[in-house]
């Protein structure tokens, strides 16, 4: 089973290579991939930098370029096509159906990775992207129980790179408009949920507030600890009560069913983050390998103090296998 | 310009969906979809009773759709979906790709649902060369965005349908925050979600409106209204204007109003919201003009 670390930049795709990532997965600094944020991503000449010495370390470079191009602008993600094919890539993540066709067009065999923001969560749906894209692997939402992926694994006509670790999108991905209902900015066409430019933090009397758009996402006391206001994880009030309406502040981590994953026949494990330092990359990147390298090959299994330091790293400070778990849903 | 009237989004009894598609029946609406587009758990009505009411209302000179489950996780609701595309002739709603798959393999025609993310005329031609003669608009597109492919949509054939009314599916989880919200697992959900005939909704601490919950799905609080631009929608390109339910004396409300003003040419509908207390609305339209959903822009 492969190890897939995300980098947003140089440093951190070094940092990946170094501890041990069998890919990484990068975007360029534009709408094309989910990961849209300012200062963030690689410029053509990153992208042949990093190639190199990915492949000189025996590690492959995926690009991301699983946003959805409307009309208007389609060229750029044609551009972004070319260029990343262009400079060596060994794989793209695609979402959209007209830039697979358009890669389709270009090559009968270059290597597409359907992107998690394609929504995939059954035999019939990987059927049709196999059938209709020739695509070689799926990156399955984070939607479905442990029972469902193994089922799917064992099914499928494609590889299954399933979440490992990082932020936990609780929505089928690329069918979430909650960003775009709230902001006007979307992951699906922008490549951005709850972005920065619309946040806004405020105090009063002791109080600390997260807005989102001018909407209060949530607030804190002194004593708590003040989250992202990313949008589906605030407190709301539902016939009269205070809760966490959708998710509570919280990360995915599956390190303790990577057994049963990799005993269903899942390729590859993706860590979430292309917006996080280096140094977290080459943390948890060295922490999963040595995990993987523990299931496979009975090396030692991560300690407890590895397992603190992966918790602390996360968002809310509290992780969870999510929806892999029924009692989640 | 046709109308059309969704899949009801929320879970209703027999005798609900009975009542409510024999008043359709009486309206001018052109086209109505029906089936249960959001959990599969949802069995007040079988197959065959949804067969029995689509009959009904092709009798009454109706376009009948089959809208399919948006998110298919478990291979019981592929063989539901295989069985409901086998035992008819109607055409379908493919609200996942697993249900493209499936009609383009049974050589029958499909509605692309707004969940099927279609956002070019790339796309659109691909998904056209499979079978699909309608596209529903994914929510958050805009006429901006629209207008380009337009074209391509008219030399194909294809319709274009946009949601006028009724509030925005916007997200889909394998969570059930209905459930969720009333402290049970999905698995002993006791279907809370028939308890509530058009959702929950969850407001900011501040009392703004957020999000309406329902089941698995998440809806804008906000309820689109577009009705009185009706004919901007047209010239931009738009063959079907589509009512989401909400009740069903506002949803008929808003068919008799919308029909009659498209009879008569007349700009406005002049629909008004009677409802009170907790259906008390409120209203957007902001993605038709490029802004955030929640927008809401009038139409003088």
């Amino acid at each position: 089973m492969d190890l897939v670390c995300p980098a947003g930049n140089f440093q951190s795709l070094k940092k990946a290579v170094d501890n041990g990532a069998n890919a990484v997965y990068i975007g360029m600094k534009n709408a094309t991939n989910a990961r849209h944020f300012a200062g963030l991503n690689f410029s053509p000449k990153d992208i042949s930098q990093g190639i190199k010495y990915a492949h000189n370390n025996k590690c492959n470079v995926y690009c991301a370029i699983n946003t959805y191009p409307r009309q208007k602008n389609w060229k750029l993600w044609a551009q972004a096509v070319d260029q990343a094919m262009a400079l060596g890539i060994d794989s793209l993540i695609v979402a959209d159906c007209g830039v697979m066709d358009y890669i389709r067009q270009k090559s009968d065999s270059f290597p597409i990775h359907l992107s998690v923001q394609a929504s995939a969560t059954n035999l019939e749906s990987l059927n049709f992207y196999h059938q209709n894209f020739g695509i070689r692997r799926a990156v399955l939402p984070r939607v479905l129980s442990l029972a469902q992926v193994t089922q799917l694994a064992q099914q499928s006509p494609v590889e299954i790179e399933v979440f490992g670790f990082g932020s936990l999108c609780i929505m089928a991905e690329g069918r979430c408009y909650l960003s775009s209902y709230l902001t006007g900015e979307s992951p699906n066409t922008q490549g951005v949920c709850s972005p920065s430019s619309h946040v806004r933090w405020e105090e009063q009397d002791g109080v600390l507030q997260s807005r989102l758009n001018n909407l209060l996402i949530d607030q804190y006391e002194p004593h708590e600890n003040a989250g992202y206001p990313t949008l589906c994880k605030g407190r709301f009030e539902v016939d009269g009560n205070v809760e966490y309406a959708l998710e509570e502040p919280t990360s995915l981590n599956t390190m303790d069913i990577l057994p049963e994953l990799t005993a269903a026949g899942v390729a590859a494990v993706k860590i979430e983050g292309r917006q996080r330092s280096p140094a977290y990359i080459a943390t948890v990147t060295d922490i999963w390998r040595r995990a993987m390298d523990a299931v496979q090959d009975k090396t030692a299994s991560p300690t407890s103090a590895d397992r603190h330091k992966l918790a602390s790293l996360s968002e809310g400070r509290q992780t969870t296998i999510g929806a892999y778990e029924r009692s989640w849903q | 310009m046709k109308t059309s009237l969704a899949a009801v989004p929320y879970f209703w009894s027999k005798d609900q969906y009975q009542a409510f598609y024999a008043d359709v029946t009486q309206t001018d609406i052109d086209t109505v979809y029906l089936g249960e587009t959001v959990c599969s758990k949802r069995r007040s009505m079988k197959l065959k009773d949804w067969l029995d009411v689509a009959e009904t209302l092709t009798s009454s000179g109706k376009e009948v759709v089959l809208s399919t489950m948006t998110l298919l996780e478990a291979e019981s609701e592929l063989n539901y979906l295989r069985n409901l595309i086998k035992q008819s002739d109607l055409l379908i709603e493919a609200n996942d790709m697993s249900a493209i798959q499936m009609a383009y393999e049974a050589k029958r025609p499909f509605a692309a649902g707004n969940p099927i993310n279609i956002y070019n005329s790339q796309t659109l031609k691909r998904l056209h060369g499979l079978g699909m003669t309608r596209w529903n608009i994914p929510v958050e597109l805009g006429q901006e965005d629209i207008v380009p492919i337009v074209p391509t949509a008219k030399e194909l054939n294809i319709e274009l349908e946009y949601q006028i009314f009724g509030r925005m599916p916007l997200a889909y989880s394998a969570r059930c925050f209905t459930a969720r919200h009333h402290g049970l697992p999905k698995d002993n959900c006791q279907f809370k979600c028939s308890e509530d005939i058009e959702g929950i909704l969850v407001n900011t601490r501040e009392s703004d409106s957020f999000a309406q919950i329902n089941g698995i799905q998440t809806q804008s609080a906000k309820v689109t209204h577009l009705l009185d631009h009706w004919q901007r929608l047209h010239q931009s390109g738009i063959d079907i204007a589509r009512i989401v339910p909400v009740t069903p004396e506002t949803t008929l409300e808003v068919i008799r109003s919308l029909t009659q003003a498209i009879r008569q040419n007349s700009k406005e509908t002049g629909f008004e919201d009677t409802g009170s207390g907790k259906t008390n609305r409120e209203y957007c339209n902001g993605y038709w003009f490029q802004l955030a959903g929640l927008e809401l822009v009038d139409a003088t």
